[in-house]
């Protein structure tokens, strides 16, 4: 078969809402987009764990800690399955890892913010995860199999998350002065960024035609966005936090929240490497990478002594 | 040369009795090390009763693009079927 009867042929599955699997003849360009959007997503979770790490010793108590430390497990296992889906792609582990730390690969703007204080991490899950987990409702059902079953998996597990991320705002919003403060600041400094994950409005998106048309994307930045803010707007009130935009409004016509401007120099500079923590992000993966490599030479001598003629 | 291991495909038995069913995949360098990883990987909430891994390189595919060919003799044959008998009327239980 020719290029364009494979096209042909790979466009009608899609259009049949088909799976695409492994194996199937696929455009390059349907496989080079999956590679960079599964590979970003994995990056993410691993990344995600560098600021929530950071509290591991200063959880307020036990239970606060055996609930960050199972939260931090659980994305590492994320980061695992969507590595995993983005190997079917013939691409490497050891090139996926190359391209983050060469800077090729991105990861989640959100992650090169610090947290600061532990509301942050009530923040963090209650906003972060929750914005992650509209996007990843709605890609349970993108065309690639392997990446909607990693995303089905990863969604039955993500509400944990945002739970206990609200559960340590409405506590701290619960209690002394000070704490409240320190939730109202969190909430201060989270809303916008979280609100940026979602991209850049759908009118600026850059990779998006393709992305529909392959139904990798099934729902616009836009869309997902506004599901978002209609949701948690109503959660931030129950626990007495207020949204960080004096343009949100109840819009009944619309039957939706009006939200303000999204500071779209602040997403660019950041995205582009000027963050707060883009660099320290970076450096820190780089440097566990290279330290552990000892231990992966020591498993593989290890499986050569038990077993010398194994595969 | 720095690895990332082995890969192995991960197949979970949800309890005892259920068929082992795909669950994804875990980098190892041997048969302890990827049934660990499948545990710590797939099963952080009670999903399995068993874990079979597989190494990769050892699973034998067949191919979508050839489905039609290699499936196709079973659909003429719907007398494998029950529905296919035409059972006399007024008979009960069959």
């Amino acid at each position: 078969m020719n290029v364009a009867a494979i096209e042909n042929d790979f466009q009608q599955k899609i259009d049949k809402d088909l799976f695409i699997e492994p194996k199937d003849a696929m455009p390059d360009k349907y496989r080079e987009h999956l590679i960079r959007q599964i590979s970003q997503h994995a990056h993410s979770e691993v990344i995600g764990m560098q600021p929530e790490g950071n509290w591991i010793n200063r959880a307020p108590s036990l239970r606060a800690k055996q609930i960050l430390l199972a939260k931090i497990q659980d994305e590492a296992g994320h980061g695992l399955y969507l590595y995993s889906a983005a190997e079917t792609l013939n691409i490497s582990r050891e090139e996926l890892i190359a391209q983050l730390h060469s800077g090729k690969a991105k990861y989640s703007n959100i992650f090169n913010y610090p947290a600061l204080t532990w509301a942050d991490i009530g923040a963090i899950g209650w906003l972060v995860d929750g914005a992650a987990i509209v996007n990843q409702v709605s890609l349970q059902r993108t065309s690639y199999g392997p990446y909607a079953r990693a995303m089905f998996r990863i969604c039955k597990e993500e509400s944990f998350h945002q739970r206990q991320g609200y559960e340590i705002m409405a506590h701290m919003m619960n209690g002394t002065a000070e704490q409240k403060e320190m939730a109202q600041d969190a909430m201060n400094r989270w809303w916008w960024p979280s609100l940026m994950m979602f991209g850049p409005h759908d009118s600026d998106s850059p990779n998006s035609g393709n992305a529909f048309k392959w139904k990798i994307k099934r729902k616009g930045n836009d869309e997902l966005r506004q599901k978002f803010i209609d949701k948690t707007v109503q959660q931030a009130e129950v626990i007495g936090l207020t949204v960080p935009d004096p343009d949100l409004k109840w819009n009944d016509e619309k039957q939706c929240y009006d939200y303000g401007e999204i500071d779209w120099d602040e997403f660019n500079k950041v995205i582009s490497g000027n963050g707060p923590c883009n660099k320290q992000r970076i450096n820190h993966h780089i440097k566990y990478h290279n330290e552990g490599a000892w231990v992966r030479e020591a498993a593989l001598a290890y499986s050569q002594k038990i077993q010398p003629n194994a595969i | 040369m720095d690895t990332q291991l082995d890969l192995w495909e991960v197949f979970i038995q949800s309890k005892i009795g259920a068929h082992h069913v795909h669950a994804g995949s875990v980098h190892a360098s041997d048969a302890q090390m990827a049934l660990q990883n499948a545990r710590d990987t797939y099963t952080r909430r009670n999903e399995g009763s068993s874990i079979w891994v597989v190494p990769s390189k050892f699973v034998v595919a067949s191919t979508t693009n050839d489905a039609e060919m290699f499936f196709e003799p079973a659909n003429d044959k719907i007398y494998r079927h029950p529905t296919f008998y035409v059972m006399p009327e007024g008979a009960k239980q069959i």
